[in-house]
């Protein structure tokens, strides 16, 4: 058979192999969906539609409680780690290379290669000394905590873009008598702002997500959304579950879509 | 501070007669002025020595070139002047104050860049303010002056356009009003005409001529193109390897090359080896190939019984009978014709080929064919002895 040059689509089985990926993929998520609004109290049996579900969800003060506490840390640590993520962007992409830049970018994407697991215990172990030298048991650790490791992917995105700006703009800005500060703030800024929109993005997303280290490193009464359902579904699971799941999806499917149109435009 | 215009004004007037001639006036004040300037990038084995101890003189009001291959060192030449790069060593002089060490945004220079660096989430008319704008300029001043600007380089009707919604030498326009409308006293162009096409291209070199001539301000245009420069500039630097082999007026440039380099790099030239047989002061008499001496003026260091190399530019040599006049005498082996002039590739007796090339003032006519005996002459004065 002649063919003018290689396609993917015309390989025998393309189609059923990418089927058999979208329906692994999507079939336990459309599962969970659809059970949520189940009338009945199985997770697996269908007994009808209805919002019942999602009504004791909203109406559950845990629910409520963990909710705001988690979209407290996921704000501070979304804007904290993106103005360190936008700095450390600057500084290695914007200074001429230095002895232990490489060390530097290590370091900053720490959290992507150690196992979470392991910055988890060893954060358990840290603050658990810090706890009874100074008796303070409040948020601030799990703050602290999806600060750090939020910032190598706000990093990312940032530096990406910076790495795509063509330099002689900020030397155009610099030539025509604008100060290093005023060519951040009028040239590199505008330019750098859907990196630094993507990148908190991103850093929400993950903060509002994470388990392990949340697990760990919570003190009594501080349940997140996803450390409070985790502990739900260790007692019994109702269609409850499902309605917050599918609330959560929601929230993630237009924070990336939102992310996704960010970075298309300009670029 | 800006001169006192008033005190200048019958001398600007007398300027304005020269330029609506053509003429440009180059006073004798200086703009910027490079001295013994090195500049070397990485260390160790990886060591390039971009600059080596240049030192040039640019006059307030001229058009300078810069003018080499690529490489040569004129485009570190032209950073170091914006203060993108700091000198390894030596001093660079802007209206005689030292700015060798101030960064770009202290410096009364403006730069036109290779690619143009337009400001993509600004206007036209917020790029061209922009300068102006960092300088603290009034509103008023600044409105004033981007409608000057943008009439300057007709592009007034465009200033409400981004930049990514106008061509490619529309976009030229609004780098060059940009870098004019905070008056710099030095605007440096970094190879601006090479992005465009042939016919844009033409047409830029008689705009920026226009633009230079009306504003009045220093030019240091950096370029490969030696046509370029030979048209658009009062005096050419030509470089090569990190240094200036000459600087001269485009006509010493191309009369009066001082070294091979130069004789080479613009226009055609034959080089033809001879012999100094005779010297008192700079007069004295060198000897052919062919064995005939003329008479020439001298003025590089080589004594009688020395080899020299002359440069004779194909225009400069008529054909003629092979007889006694003739300073030379050569077979024809190719004959190529350009509607304008032909030019004709003749074999000497030495064995060297030399090319000629002749206007077709007349009509072509076939008079010679490959393979005719003819002979050649040459003014003594189109024999350029170069340097060593």
């Amino acid at each position: 058979m002649a063919r003018a040059h290689f396609d993917v689509k015309k390989q025998t089985g393309f189609t059923t192999i990418a089927l058999f990926c979208f329906v692994m993929l999507y079939a336990p998520i459309l599962t969970l969906v659809v059970y949520s609004f189940n009338a009945g109290t199985s997770i697996a049996i269908w007994e009808g539609f209805s919002w019942r579900w999602y009504e004791s969800a909203f109406a559950n003060e845990q629910v409520q409680d963990a909710a705001i506490r988690s979209v407290i840390i996921a704000s501070f640590a979304a804007f904290v780690s993106t103005i360190v993520a936008t700095m450390a962007a600057l500084a290695t992409t914007r200074t001429r290379p230095f002895t232990g830049i490489t060390f530097i970018f290590a370091s900053i994407n720490q959290p992507l290669m150690v196992p979470e697991i392991v910055t988890g215990v060893a954060l358990l172990i840290f603050f658990a000394i810090i706890k009874i030298e100074t008796g303070y048991t409040g948020l601030a650790y799990l703050l602290i905590a999806h600060t750090a490791f939020c910032i190598p992917f706000a990093y990312l995105p940032i530096r990406a873009r910076l790495e795509n700006m063509d330099l002689s703009l900020e030397r155009a800005a610099a030539d025509l008598y604008a100060t290093p500060w005023r060519t951040f703030r009028y040239v590199t800024l505008p330019l750098l702002w859907p990196g630094i929109l993507a990148g908190g993005m991103l850093a929400f997303v993950i903060s509002l997500d994470d388990v392990v280290i949340t697990e760990l490193v919570k003190s009594a009464g501080q349940d997140t959304l996803p450390t409070y359902m985790l502990g739900q579904m260790r007692r019994i699971m109702t269609p409850e579950m499902n309605a917050i799941s599918t609330v959560f999806l929601a929230i993630s499917i237009l924070m990336v879509t939102v992310f996704f149109l960010l970075n298309r435009k300009k670029s | 501070m800006r001169p006192t215009r008033s005190a200048a004004l019958p001398a600007l007037r007398e300027d304005r007669a020269n330029r609506a001639w053509g003429l440009n006036i180059v006073s004798a004040a200086v703009a910027v002025e490079a001295k013994n300037v090195s500049k070397i990038f990485g260390a160790g084995v990886g060591e390039v020595r971009a600059l080596d101890n240049v030192s040039v003189t640019i006059r307030q009001n001229e058009f300078f070139t810069l003018l080499g291959p690529s490489g040569c060192g004129k485009t570190t030449l032209l950073r170091l002047i914006a203060g993108f790069e700091m000198p390894t060593e030596g001093s660079i002089l802007l209206d005689g104050e030292e700015v060798a060490h101030l960064p770009p945004f202290k410096r009364h220079v403006n730069t036109v860049f290779q690619n143009y660096a337009l400001f993509p989430h600004m206007t036209v008319a917020q790029n061209v303010a922009f300068g102006l704008e960092m300088l603290g300029k009034g509103k008023a001043e600044v409105q004033q002056t981007v409608a000057a600007m943008l009439k300057l380089v007709r592009m007034e009707e465009l200033k409400d356009r981004r930049t990514s919604q106008i061509s490619g030498g529309q976009q030229q326009r609004v780098a060059l009003a940009r870098a004019l409308a905070p008056r710099p006293k030095v605007l440096l162009l970094d190879e601006p005409l090479s992005a465009l096409d042939l016919k844009l291209r033409k047409e830029m070199q008689i705009e920026l001529k226009r633009m230079q001539l009306e504003t009045g301000i220093t030019f240091i245009f950096v370029t490969h193109d030696q046509e370029e420069a030979l048209t658009m500039s009062d005096r050419i630097a030509v470089m090569s390897k990190g240094n200036i082999l000459q600087v001269g007026s485009p006509t010493e440039i191309y009369e009066h090359p001082a070294d091979r380099f130069v004789a080479d790099f613009i226009g055609e030239t034959n080089f033809i080896e001879a012999e100094v047989t005779e010297r008192i002061g700079d007069d004295g008499r060198i000897k052919l190939p062919s064995g005939i001496q003329v008479p020439h003026k001298v003025t590089t260091s080589a004594g009688v019984g020395s080899r020299v190399t002359l440069a004779i530019r194909p225009e400069r040599i008529d054909l003629v009978k092979a007889d006694a006049d003739a300073h030379f005498t050569g077979k024809v082996s190719n004959i190529v014709y350009f509607g304008t002039d032909t030019t004709f590739h003749i074999d000497l007796e030495s064995g060297q080929g030399v090319t000629v090339r002749m206007q077709n003032r007349l009509g072509h006519r076939d008079v010679l064919q490959v393979g005719d005996v003819v002979g050649l002459r040459v003014e003594p004065e189109a024999m350029q002895v170069l340097r060593d």
